[in-house]
């Protein structure tokens, strides 16, 4: 320890016993910042008491002295703690920037733009609950008037969730030129997803494929929420649902695959359970009441809805997303 | 006198038989209060360690002279049945949340040099010197 600083806190001790005043307990709090500051362990802090004490009183009854060394002994342990609290917090820095990159590398891995297509208005947001997003959201153009989607929930969050969604994605990407079906692609990807990854890992998908040509709407699901479908002529919501197990389960799994027709101001709407199981005070929300909201913004274009019920939803949950938040907006326009 | 000497660690109190020992000599090597007290925390651990996962063992103290420097070795050896993960065990937070005490890293920072040499199955041996400052 310095001596200056040994020789300080002698000097503040002496004005303490003599004033005992609110002051010098008060620089005394300030002191200990410095003692914090250049790393003195709390054994030496007791060791410098006993020492400046001895100085300055006198006839001090040598078992007070003596106790001092009791109180040392107590406190190498609090020492030692803290030594191992700093140096977990400078591990703790490290990782958290270790995070970062790995986020950085997730975002330029993964990410997608959004497709120009005659006649189809695209909104889509994908929000993580934490640093990594296991939701997924892949577009492709395959010819200028066809455009597929994906959206894609691992079960199970966080760094590994979003490494395997790597995977997902550069599975989809082999089959770029292909023109495959939907159901034929969920099959591939389950093939490759029930090959390299762990048991316990599994991913939901909702595979669509829109064809401006005939303003038709293929889509085939493997466990995946079903998406909503908007009838405007109906003004009535219909559930597009298809048969078919999560990725990953079982290497055969076939997948159902069903079209829809989509007229003007029709518009399909994909989501993961972040959306659908919003969690608020009163518990999940129901389908009907995103409906409503969706209802609410229907003459609006494609990314306004999208940002619409984002911002509903999460208002809800006090800006607090349970789970990572995914919702894709197809909207025709002509 | 050549002082410097060994306590076998067969029972629990034979910890408090190596701290005496381990006092007494950084006492008389010349280290204050408050590094003495280091001292006999890093034995009190070693030989704890000793006695919970070898069984037996012995803590040798010796004083130690390199040039102007002087200091203390802890020497801390088993045949019990060495440690298999010596990384996990140098670890932060890996012994002392089991409530185990100051583990492996706390012994290390209450010390200058800090040296283990284990095999499985054979034993473990540690070294820890402090020096006078």
């Amino acid at each position: 320890m310095p001596q200056e600083t040994g020789k300080q806190y002698k000097q503040m001790l002496k004005s303490f016993l003599r004033t005992q005043g609110e002051e010098d307990l008060y620089l005394g709090q300030q002191f200990s910042r410095n003692f914090i500051e250049k790393k003195i362990a709390p054994e030496d802090v007791i060791s410098l008491h006993k020492t400046s004490i001895e100085e300055l009183i006198e006839d001090l009854p040598p078992e007070v002295s003596i106790s001092f060394d009791f109180l040392i002994e107590m406190m190498i342990h609090y020492g030692l703690a803290l030594k191992e609290h700093q140096s977990l917090i400078r591990k703790q820095e490290a990782i958290q920037m270790e995070m970062d990159i790995a986020v950085r590398m997730q975002n330029t891995l993964l990410q997608t733009a959004t497709p120009e297509v005659q006649g189809l208005d695209i909104g889509w947001i994908s929000k993580p609950a934490k640093q990594m997003n296991g939701d997924y959201v892949y577009f492709l153009n395959e010819t200028s008037s066809q455009v597929c989607l994906a959206v894609a929930d691992i079960i199970g969050k966080g760094m590994s969730a979003a490494m395997h969604m790597s995977m997902v994605k550069f599975g989809m990407d082999s089959l770029r030129y292909e023109k495959r079906s939907p159901s034929e692609v969920l099959s591939f990807i389950n093939k490759m997803i029930e090959k390299s990854i762990s048991d316990s890992m599994f991913v939901s998908m909702f595979y669509g494929k829109y064809d401006t040509d005939t303003a038709t709407f293929r889509y085939a699901s493997a466990g995946h929420e079903p998406a909503l479908f908007y009838c405007a002529a109906e003004k009535e919501f219909k559930l597009l649902e298809s048969k078919g197990l999560l990725l990953g389960v079982q290497e055969e799994a076939k997948y159902e695959e069903r079209t829809v027709k989509l007229e003007v101001n029709d518009f399909v709407v994909i989501m993961t359970d972040g959306v659908s199981e919003t969690r608020t005070e009163n518990g999940f929300i129901e389908m009907d009441f995103i409906e409503n909201l969706l209802c609410q913004v229907k003459s609006e274009n494609a990314q306004a809805m999208v940002d619409y019920l984002f911002n509903e939803l999460s208002r809800m949950q006090d800006y607090q997303l349970h789970d990572d938040f995914t919702l894709v907006i197809l909207k025709k326009t002509k | 006198m050549e002082h410097g000497s060994s306590i076998e660690i067969n029972t629990e109190w034979d910890i408090v038989a190596a701290r005496q020992l381990g006092r007494n000599e950084a006492k008389e090597t010349g280290f204050g209060t408050v590094d003495q007290a280091r001292i006999t925390t890093a034995i009190s651990e070693l030989a704890r360690n000793i006695y919970l996962y070898a069984g037996k063992g012995v803590i040798k103290i010796e004083p130690v002279r390199a040039g102007q420097r002087a200091g203390l070795i802890i020497t801390a050896s088993d045949e019990g049945p060495g440690i298999t993960d010596l990384q996990k065990v140098m670890e932060d937070g890996f012994t002392t949340s089991g409530g185990l005490g100051a583990g492996m890293p706390g012994v290390k920072r209450l010390m200058d040099d800090f040296r283990v040499e284990t095999e499985v199955g054979i034993g473990t041996t540690i070294t820890a010197t402090k020096w006078l400052h």
